[in-house]
């Protein structure tokens, strides 16, 4: 067991032949993932990377029973790249796409509502579980196999705490970028539910930063539900009010927004907050080793 | 992207969006002119003198005034235009530098000849993160500060969310205007208001709208005293006419200069520079800086591809600022080698004079060998691998400035 992508699962690559499509299909296929083909429109019938290219999702799903896909398409189309997938009855959609205007996040998150589907990003590293599929931009190396869920709203930072997770003797079941974009598919507390109801994952390392709500919603969610121990940290203790940090979403808005106020929440709801990056590691080790 | 006073009223206009009207000047030789063409179009003698800078509070720093003729017009846009504005939202508040101003709006008396008659009202459109729609946020207390009224009065705010789908349906601007106690002719034209308003966010791509206070008059008209516009930067790309009117003196030269080269940063008021790859990871970065004794002096995300040239940029940048005492590199090389950045870092390094101590820490990819690279380089630059090593030897490194 995992969350969301395995070994099973059979991912298209939308966006395929350009750059970045083929740059990271190509790394995917490396790592093991089953990845079943592409979507670039009008050239449909090629192939790349040994795999089909189709003009379609629509295609693509009939072709090769595909239930994952990745999207690379630019900005000013991936909002309805998303919504193609969802048409076509993708259940998994991952969009990597930094950039996309909120306006058309508004409209493709709305369009997605009234489908069985989920959709992680955008403005995400994407999804791995070790050993089975790695459907992002992730380093694979660095996610060895274990049973501690990583949910995060950044990409390098997933990595530098997935880094002192094996460091410290643990492996990662499943690591989850959820995307730094004011509008996103899947949030912290549907991460965090995800991860308590998998019989793999045996802890949880939550990371979140400034700007929004999603923290303190998935604390409160935790503190009613959760049966697993939490890791947080939130990054930005040291942003200041009103700049928008790199990641379009991450900014101060009202007092809620502050670190110092997601931190306290989660710490009143039962979750181990630390205020540095560079223990997050070694305090999930002592908890799951029984001395936290 | 924020836009001046003067260049979001004329967006509004373009979608039938009624506003005080006005004339923007940027040289006194202009103003006779100026004030003679609004003089024609409103029929009166008085003017508004309004300072155009991205700040909100400008009436409280001595940055708009009204003037009953000619002369005082003249008076007043010879203080205003050229001056240091402070207002409690430029650098540094009423106590810091200010904001130079150089334009400003000469725009209609719109509160003449009865003031007491008018009702300020407040109206702002944005997203909202939560709901994942756009809501109208819109109170009977306009003219003041939307967040005290919320604070202390929160009855009197009100929210209307909108359907992606279907936008703002006629219904909800009927709701908004009788909420804000409003009938007849003045009813009427707030409906036509709030259907122009939500036109133009929508087709500018804005992300926020605060229009404090829209007017009612005496005559019952409503239109746009002031507004905030603030368009999303993702959309620019289908929005070149907008995307035109950034004013690049708004904004810090180095924050500028550095967008120039792909790199996101911010600059703040410490002692430590930092240069990271993703955002993430940068305020993490910036945390522990603290944590460890020192203040992050700038956020630097120096994005996906860590190369010579970029990271040089970036040195030149951070070393720009005197406060700098000490600089902290943290990649984390996934995809990206780090004996790749590291030599970046040595050839940047060598390429400019840095007087100051430099940690560079390298983790993923090659890590071992990139810190052997940094090691034998002959450069006075300490390389981690383990960020806590490298937030250690930062706050070494501050000790050692101090000593």
């Amino acid at each position: 067991m995992s969350v969301l992508v395995n070994k099973n699962s059979k991912i298209i690559v939308q966006g395929f032949t350009g750059t970045e499509g083929t740059f990271h299909a190509g790394q995917m296929i490396e790592y093991g993932s089953n990845v079943v083909g592409g979507v670039t429109p009008g050239k449909g019938g090629q192939t790349h990377l040994d795999r089909p290219v189709f003009n379609t999702v629509a295609d693509a799903v009939t072709e090769t029973g595909a239930d994952v896909s990745i999207i690379f398409v630019p900005p000013a189309f991936a909002a309805d790249a998303i919504m193609e997938s969802v048409d076509a009855g993708i259940k998994t959609i991952i969009a990597i796409t930094e950039g996309i205007p909120v306006q058309d996040m508004v409209k493709a998150k709305a369009y997605a509502e009234d489908f069985d589907c989920r959709l992680v990003g955008p403005n995400c590293p994407g999804v791995i579980t070790p050993e089975e599929a790695k459907v992002g931009i992730m380093p694979g190396f660095v996610f060895k196999k274990g049973n501690i869920g990583i949910v995060s709203k950044s990409g390098t930072l997933t990595y530098e705490a997935a880094d002192q997770i094996v460091k410290a003797g643990l492996g990662i079941s499943t690591a989850i970028g959820i995307g730094g974009d004011p509008i996103i598919g899947t949030t912290t507390k549907d991460a965090i539910e995800l991860f308590m109801n998998d019989p793999e994952t045996k802890g949880i390392v939550m990371i979140g930063e400034i700007g929004g709500n999603l923290e303190a919603n998935a604390a409160r969610w935790y503190k009613e539900n959760g049966n697993k121990p939490v890791v947080g940290f939130i990054a930005g203790q040291t942003a200041p009010k009103g700049r928008t940090m790199g990641h379009a979403g991450a900014i101060i808005g009202g007092a809620d927004d502050t670190a110092e106020a997601k931190m306290r929440i989660m710490e009143e709801c039962g979750i181990t907050v630390v205020k540095s990056p560079a223990d997050i590691g070694e305090t999930m080790a002592k908890i799951m080793n029984g001395q936290g | 992207m924020n836009l001046h006073e003067y260049q979001g009223k004329e967006l509004l206009k373009k979608y039938g969006v009624t506003v005080q009207e006005g004339v923007v000047v940027d040289d006194l030789s202009k103003l006779e002119e100026a004030y003679h063409q609004l003089k024609d179009s409103t029929g009166t003698d008085f003017a508004v003198i309004k300072a155009q800078i991205h700040a909100g509070g400008r009436g409280k720093g001595g940055g708009v005034k009204l003037a009953k003729n000619f002369s005082e017009v003249e008076e007043h846009a010879n203080n205003i235009l050229g001056m240091m504005l402070k207002t409690p939202q430029t650098p540094g508040g009423m106590d810091g530098e200010g904001k130079l101003v150089r334009k400003i709006l000469l725009a209609e008396d719109v509160y003449a000849p009865d003031f007491d008659a008018n009702e300020e009202i407040y109206v702002s459109i944005l997203n909202d993160r939560e709901r994942k729609r756009n809501v109208i946020i819109y109170s009977t207390e306009g003219g003041m500060d939307i967040e005290t009224v919320a604070e202390e009065t929160p009855e009197k705010v009100f929210k209307e969310f909108i359907d992606p789908e279907l936008g703002l349906l006629p219904f909800q601007s009927r709701k908004i205007a009788f909420n804000l106690g409003l009938s007849g002719t003045a009813f009427k034209g707030m409906v036509k208001f709030l259907t122009s308003l939500y036109a133009a966010f929508t087709g500018t791509d804005s992300s926020m709208f605060e229009i404090n206070p829209v007017l009612k008059t005496g005559d019952d008209r409503i239109l746009a005293v002031d507004c905030k516009v603030s368009i999303d930067d993702n959309a620019l790309f289908r929005h070149k006419d907008i995307a035109a009117l950034r004013d690049e003196h708004e904004e810090d030269a180095m924050e500028v200069e550095a967008r120039k080269y792909g790199l996101s940063y911010v600059k703040l008021d410490g002692n430590v520079g930092c240069m990271v790859n993703g955002a993430g990871l940068a305020m993490a970065t910036m945390d522990m800086i603290k944590l460890y004794g020192g203040e992050p002096a700038n956020f630097l995300d120096v994005g996906g591809t860590a190369d010579a040239e970029r990271v040089e940029q970036a040195f030149k940048i951070i070393l720009n600022d005197p406060n700098v005492k000490a600089i902290l590199i943290n990649i984390f090389g996934g995809i990206v080698r780090c004996d790749r950045v590291a030599n970046g870092v040595i050839q940047a390094a060598k390429n400019i004079s840095i007087d100051v101590p430099v940690i560079v820490r390298l983790q993923g990819t090659n890590a071992d060998i990139a810190k052997k690279l940094i090691d034998e380089s002959g450069l006075k630059v300490q390389s981690a691998i383990m960020l806590q090593d490298a937030a250690e030897l930062v706050q070494k490194a501050l000790d050692g400035a101090e000593a």
